[in-house]
This record gives structure tokens, C-alpha cells and sequence, in this order.
């Protein structure tokens, strides 16, 4: 290498180290239009079914019969009239029982199963998980005739919701897994210390597992609440034969079919079913990522 | 994880122990079983009733004829060769059921991922498009359904009303039986957002070195995504198909209310909706249950397919247990 070379090559070095930044920059700003463009045409597609749905749920009878889908007038009325259809304040009451009082009870039974499977050691505990994931992949048709004779025969609970929640007080195996997942990840130190400290199982259970576990009961306890307000074939197999217990799930759709020529009013009744799960998604938006992340990836 | 009580046991086969001490080991011993049979109730409890005795059931009901009323009457396997032979409708749900598990569960792991990657990319208002993407997925099954019946209703949809504009064909979706499953497909394909969240976690959880190793031997984009992204998120593509072919078994309230819907008969009509309209293409075997136990009143043959239905389901999980040990990870 002559000493001529070694002085020209930093300038050169320099220049070309521009044009590759340069280069790099174009890339850079290419690669994120191209992404910004391939978000937003998806996002469309997610979004597009929201826009159309409320734009019917406000325009009038005739108009939403046809193919335009600018409303010529806003009949925000519809949305009363839904709302003082006879039964929907009834099933919205229902539901919002079943949910609750679903969750509440899914939470209470769940975290000491859980709490157990996790920390404690016993003969049999593989074969204690192997039945909740069993559980868990089990479809509800399985079980249903049998349980239906139970509830509706034996017990005389046909016609209601109480077949539907008063399981949920015996751990729901979805729930128990989850927490369990999540019991997993705390240090045992810190029970050890609660023992040490002169705590018993439960009082150990209560004062630390608990507060440290809020993320996770969170996540249980709002996924089941969606699970009861989105539940269909349990209002259908249980609460079919009495309007009284109807969910809003189920009385959705008989909506529709006495008001099968209005899209408009079966679109804001829609709305209306859809409002409370996604009002409540956007208060606890963290705890529910944080589930759907739990019951994936953290195996 | 090491046998239960096991290193206690151990403890107490080494050094020989007074007879107090042995006594005291004893009483501990019980104590802990105690406390975790007590831990443990509510779902032991659950377990029997709400598991055990109703398969168990379920199983006897299987070899019996029963309507309801009076008691069950044995007949051996005649519903076996009842559901197997003579109703066609079962080897459709079967089939339909095969469709959606192939197209269904395929596209919509794949679009998640997709979904997914695109989501780790994207730099400018990734929390807007991250709620945008997740959202359907948390509309109500029903009214999803009823949504999109009305996108999909082949007069006056939106959707063919577009295709219409664009010289592509108007498919009749939920009122065509060669379109009723695709149509269902859309519909799930809209409500991805779990799985894109899940894929979202595992593409950020990547060890980032080894796209840097990677970049530097020269890997482009695509081989960066096959020789790196793919291995590292394997588990979580398994994890997806396995629980996507679970729940595509229980496939049910989409199926039907659809089928309800097209077809403008509804639950109190007064009119009897045979699920799988049009059809019989969006027919699936948990509607065969509910349509033999509910509307036919036929528990034995129903408790047939609910049995069929258990056993394909249990075969996957095995999988599921066999692939992923992660779900029996322990503490010790």
C-alpha cells in the first residue's frame, strides 16, 4: 500500500460512508412507510366492521335496507328504542349477575387451588394438572346431557342461571391454570419468610400471595367476566324456555329475528352488547394483555 | 419435579430417628396433607362433579336409550350404529369440522403472526394500531356474528357492495353453502387480536443478538425470519395450532347464530332451527349435540357424539401435554 493511498482513503472512506448513510436513511424511511401503509390498510379491515355497524345503528328504517351507507339523517332515537325494548333491561340485568357473581366466585375458588399446585408438594400434584388442562381443553357439549338432567331434573334449576354460576364456585380449570402460571414466578423466599415470621397457610395466602398476585387475579377475573358475558350455549341449554333469564347474548339474537327487516335497530342493539366489554377493555387494558401474554408464552 | 414428599421420606430412611422425633414427622406429615386436601377442595369437589360424574355419565348414557322421561333403557351400541350409519349429518360435521380446523386454524396462525410481526415493526402510533388490531377480538361472539351477517348479506352488504364497484364477484357468504365456512373464516380472521398478542411477546422476546449475528454473515430479511424468528417461536406456533384445533372442535356459537341468522329463523320464532344452514355446511359436531339432545331429545345418540367430541379433543391435548412441558414446570 503506498503512502498516497493511505492519505486519500479517509476522505474517500468519508464520502462513501455519506452516500451509505444517506442510502441507509432512504431505506430506513422506505421500510417505514411500507409498514405504516401495510398498519393502516389492516387496520382498516379491523376497523371497517365498527364504522359500518354504528353508521346503520343511526340511520333511519328505510335507509338501512339500501346501499348507501352515509346516514341521509341521524336517528341516535334508535338506540332508546333498543333500550326500552320489553326484556333488554332484563338481560342486561342477568347478565351482568352472571358475570359478576361468576367471577367473584371463579376468583375466591380458583386461587388456593392454584396457590396449592404451585407451591405446595405433594403425591399426585403432576396428575392434579394433568386433570385442570384436561379440563380446560374440554369442550362443554362433553358434559352437557348429564349435567342438564342434574341442574334441570333432579335439582329443578331449568329455566335459570344458577346451573351456570353455582360452578363457578368449585374453580374454573382455565382460572386455576393462569394463576398457578403466574403463582409460579413468586420467589419462595418470601413465603418462607411469611413462615418464619409465624404466618399460617391461609394468613400466608391472604397478606402476600395475594397483594403480589394482582395483576394475574386481575387478568382471571376479567377474562372470566368476558367468558360469562359472551357465553351463549350455557343461557341457551339453561335459560331458553323462561325470557326472564335471558343474557344479553342470547336475547341479541332473538332480537334480530322479531326485528328481522331492521338492520338499523339490530345494528345499535349490537353496539349496545359490544359497549360494556370494550369500555371495560379500556380500563384494564394492562391486566388483559398481560393475560392473553401469560397463558401463551410464559409455559 | 421430584416425587412428592420425597426428600422427607429420604431424610427419614438415612438417619435413623427417635421414636419422638418420628412421631412429631408423622404428625407434620398429616398436617400438609390436610392442608392441601383443604387448599384443594373447592376443586376436588369440582372436579368430581363437574367432571367425573358427567363423562361417567355421559359414557352409560351413550349405551342407552333415553328421552327424558322414565329411565334409561339399555341397548348396547345400537346408538353407535345409529349416529355412525344412518345419520349422514354426523360424518358432514366431521368434515366441516376438518375444513375448519385445516383453513381456519391455518390462516388464522398465520395472519396472527403476521399481524404480530407487523405490530414489532411498525415505530409511529404502534398503541393505536396494537388496541386497533386487538379489539375485535373482544366483541361479544353473538353480536360479531350478527355484525358480520349484516357486512356479509349478499344484497345489500358493504362488503359486496364493494366487490360489486370493483368487478369482482358477490360471493352469497352465510346464505351459500360454498361460502357459509369461508364466511366464518372472515369472521375469525377479524377477531385475531389474542393471538397476535401472543405472537407480539414471543417475536419481542427473540434474543436480538442473533438477528445482529445474522445480519452480520450476510442473512437478509427472509432468511432472518426463517433462520432466526422461525426456531425461536416454534413452541408458540405449536401452542396456537394445538389450542386453535381445540377450539375449532368446540365450534358452536358462531356456527349457529350465523346459520340463525341467514336463514331469518330465530330461537323464539316458534319455528325449530335445524343448525347448519345452509345445508348443512356450517353444521359442526357440538350443534349435533345440542340439536340430538335439546331438540330431538335423543340423550343417547347425543351422549355418541359427545363422546366422539371428548375423545378427539383429549388426542390433541395429549399433544399439547407431550410438546409443551412448560405447563407441568415446577418451582423445584
Amino acid at each position: 500500500m503506498t503512502p498516497s493511498s493511505t492519505l486519500t482513503e479517509p476522505p474517500a472512506r468519508t464520502a462513501g460512508g455519506s452516500a451509505a448513510a444517506r442510502a441507509a436513511r432512504r431505506r430506513a424511511l422506505l421500510n417505514w412507510v411500507a409498514v405504516h401503509a401495510l398498519a393502516i390498510a389492516a387496520a382498516l379491515f379491523f376497523l371497517l366492521p365498527f364504522v359500518f355497524v354504528f353508521l346503520t345503528s343511526v340511520m333511519n328504517d328505510q335507509q338501512a335496507l339500501t346501499t348507501d351507507y352515509w346516514p341521509a339523517s341521524w336517528n341516535w332515537g334508535n338506540y332508546g328504542k333498543v333500550w326500552d325494548t320489553p326484556g333488554f333491561l332484563t338481560w342486561w340485568r342477568n347478565t351482568l349477575v352472571y358475570a359478576g357473581a361468576g367471577t367473584l366466585l371463579t376468583v375466591l375458588s380458583s386461587l388456593p387451588v392454584a396457590y396449592a399446585l404451585a407451591k405446595f408438594r405433594f403425591r399426585g400434584r403432576n396428575l392434579a394438572l394433568m386433570a385442570v388442562i384436561a379440563m380446560m381443553m374440554l369442550p362443554p357439549q362433553v358434559t352437557v346431557i348429564p349435567m342438564y338432567l342434574f341442574w334441570a331434573k333432579q335439582m329443578g334449576l331449568g329455566g335459570s342461571l344458577w346451573p351456570l354460576i353455582i360452578p363457578t364456585a368449585f374453580g374454573d380449570a382455565f382460572s386455576i391454570f393462569l394463576l398457578r402460571q403466574f403463582l409460579l414466578t413468586i420467589p419462595k423466599e418470601y413465603l418462607e419468610a411469611a413462615r418464619i415470621d409465624g404466618c399460617g397457610d391461609l394468613r400466608t395466602l391472604l397478606r402476600v400471595v395475594l397483594p403480589m398476585a394482582k395483576p394475574a387475579i386481575a387478568a382471571v377475573a376479567l377474562f372470566q367476566f368476558f367468558y360469562c358475558w359472551n357465553d351463549y350455549f350455557g343461557p341457551q341449554i339453561y335459560a331458553s324456555d323462561n325470557h326472564e333469564a335471558w343474557t344479553l347474548s342470547y336475547g341479541l339474537e332473538s332480537f334480530k329475528a322479531a326485528h328481522h327487516t331492521n338492520w338499523n335497530l339490530t345494528m345499535a342493539a349490537t353496539l349496545l352488547v359490544m359497549a360494556p366489554v370494550i369500555v371495560l377493555f379500556f380500563f384494564a387494558q394492562k391486566a388483559f394483555i398481560e393475560g392473553v401474554t401469560l397463558t401463551g408464552v410464559k409455559g | 419435579m421430584s416425587l412428592a414428599f420425597g426428600t422427607r421420606k429420604g431424610a427419614g430412611a438415612t438417619t435413623p430417628a427417635a421414636p419422638a422425633t418420628q412421631h412429631l414427622l408423622r404428625r407434620k406429615r398429616r398436617r400438609e396433607t390436610a392442608r392441601t386436601l383443604a387448599f384443594l377442595s373447592p376443586w376436588l369437589i369440582g372436579v368430581s362433579v363437574f367432571f367425573v360424574y358427567p363423562l361417567v355419565s355421559t359414557a352409560y348414557f351413550s349405551l342407552t336409550q333415553y328421552n327424558g322421561f322414565g329411565a334409561p333403557a339399555f341397548n348396547g351400541l345400537k346408538n353407535w350404529d345409529y349416529v355412525l350409519d344412518e345419520l349422514p349429518t354426523f360424518w358432514q360435521g366431521l368434515r366441516n369440522t376438518l375444513w375448519l380446523v385445516l383453513v381456519m386454524v391455518t390462516l388464522r396462525v398465520a395472519f396472527g403472526l403476521g399481524i404480530g410481526l407487523l405490530i414489532t415493526k411498525v415505530k409511529t402510533g404502534a398503541g393505536f394500531f396494537r388496541t386497533v388490531f386487538y379489539l375485535p377480538y373482544l366483541a361479544p361472539p353473538v353480536a360479531a356474528t350478527v355484525a358480520f351477517a349484516f357486512l356479509l348479506n349478499p344484497g345489500t352488504g358493504p362488503l359486496n357492495h364493494l366487490l360489486g364497484e370493483l368487478g369482482l364477484p358477490q360471493p352469497g357468504w352465510f346464505a351459500d353453502p360454498d361460502w357459509s365456512k369461508p364466511a366464518l373464516t372472515l369472521l375469525a380472521m377479524w377477531g385475531i387480536g389474542d393471538l397476535m398478542v401472543i405472537f407480539m411477546a414471543s417475536l419481542l422476546d427473540v434474543p436480538q443478538e442473533q438477528y445482529e449475528a445474522a445480519e452480520l454473515d450476510g442473512a437478509g430479511p427472509f432468511q432472518r425470519f426463517r433462520y432466526v424468528t422461525l426456531p425461536n417461536i416454534s413452541p408458540i406456533i405449536m401452542f396456537a395450532v394445538v389450542t386453535g384445533v381445540i377450539q375449532t372442535m368446540q365450534y358452536y356459537t358462531q356456527a349457529i347464530v350465523a346459520g340463525k341468522v341467514a336463514s331469518g329463523i330465530a330461537g323464539n320464532s316458534g319455528q325449530q332451527f335445524e343448525p347448519g344452514y345452509p345445508q348443512g355446511s356450517t353444521w359442526t359436531l357440538p350443534q349435533m349435540v345440542y340439536n340430538l339432545g335439546f331438540q330431538r331429545f335423543d340423550y343417547g345418540a347425543a351422549c355418541v357424539v359427545a363422546l366422539v367430541l371428548f375423545a378427539i379433543s383429549m388426542a390433541v391435548t395429549s399433544i399439547l401435554l407431550r410438546r409443551r412441558s412448560g405447563f407441568m414446570a415446577s418451582d423445584d
